[in-house]
């Protein structure tokens, strides 16, 4: 018990990270704007949560521009995708007890 | 954290990882009146096949001309239902249609089937239209292979049928009309019932 306890991850405790985790480990890259309309959540809560992940080094971020326009790029790094799989199979294992 | 907040985790994962991979807003119904056209324009092509009173057709000929707009008009009306289902199915479930989900489908499935129309049109313009019926069920049943994977998943099993039917009617090239009514018509309406009965009926 305590060792399942122990790979919840509390950087993804947060339903809207958890979101981001998701969507990003099944596709190559997702843009600001892809992940803002997926999860319905505002720009400002949005960026917040992504720095978040962006420091625990589970995602990389790509700021170029398309045009004139900035355009923000996010992908899932090898580090994020393991601790994402951990954390996945931890809640699966609680859930069967 | 309890368990009941542990599983409202584990859905919101697998809804996520769904919406931002696969195209959902596909309609049963669509497949449903795709096949109902091909039926119809197939039939009115058996029609004018009959009126004509030869047991072949001539490329230069009316009925042929004919016979190409029929094919034209069932493809245009099959294309513009799934588009305005899709749309209708989208804004109800508050989805957003034009996004790089849908954008990944339909790359995937037009590279396969413009390769094999344009293919088909220079065969046709060559005198080679014999396998026109093959070519339009493989060239087909690759597009929906390809596009499967970013859309609803037993469209994968239809795109199979098709290919077969395809290789079988290579094999048994003079019932090629025949082929073409399975598995543009049959086909269709019993895979858009399929769709229908699955996702469609419970929302």
């Amino acid at each position: 018990m305590k060792n399942i306890i122990h790979n919840i991850n509390k950087a993804f405790d947060h339903r809207i990270r958890l979101g981001i985790m998701s969507i990003l480990v099944v596709n190559e890259f997702a843009d600001f704007k892809m992940l803002k309309e997926l999860l319905g959540v505002t720009d400002g809560n949005l960026a917040s949560h992504t720095k978040a992940l962006e420091k625990e080094a589970y995602i990389n971020v790509e700021k170029s521009f398309i045009g004139r326009k900035p355009n923000t790029k996010y992908s899932v790094t090898k580090k994020g995708r393991d601790a994402f799989k951990k954390h996945v199979e931890a809640i699966e294992k609680l859930l069967k007890q | 954290m309890n368990k009941e907040e542990y599983l409202k985790d584990i859905t919101e994962i697998k809804n996520m990882m769904n919406k931002s991979s696969r195209f959902l807003s596909l309609s049963g119904l669509s497949g449903i009146l795709a096949g109902i056209y091909a039926l119809t324009g197939a039939a009115f092509a058996y029609y004018l096949f009959e009126k004509s009173g030869r047991d072949y057709i001539i490329l230069d000929s009316q009925v042929f001309r004919y016979i190409l707009i029929d094919l034209f008009v069932v493809a245009l009306l099959s294309i513009a239902t799934a588009i305005f289902l899709s749309v209708k199915k989208a804004k109800k479930n508050n989805e957003i249609l034009w996004n790089g989900t849908s954008k990944r489908l339909l790359t995937a499935f037009m590279t396969p089937l413009l390769t094999g129309g344009i293919y088909i049109i220079i065969k046709i313009f060559t005198h080679h239209y014999g396998l026109t019926g093959s070519l339009m069920l493989i060239f087909y049943g690759l597009a929906l292979v390809n596009a499967s994977k970013y859309t609803i998943g037993n469209v994968k099993y239809l795109g199979y049928i098709e290919i077969i039917l395809g290789l079988l009617c290579a094999i048994f090239p003079g019932y090629g009309f025949w082929f073409w009514v399975l598995g543009f018509g049959a086909m269709h309406i019993l895979y858009g019932s399929l769709i229908y009965l699955k996702h469609d009926r419970q929302e």
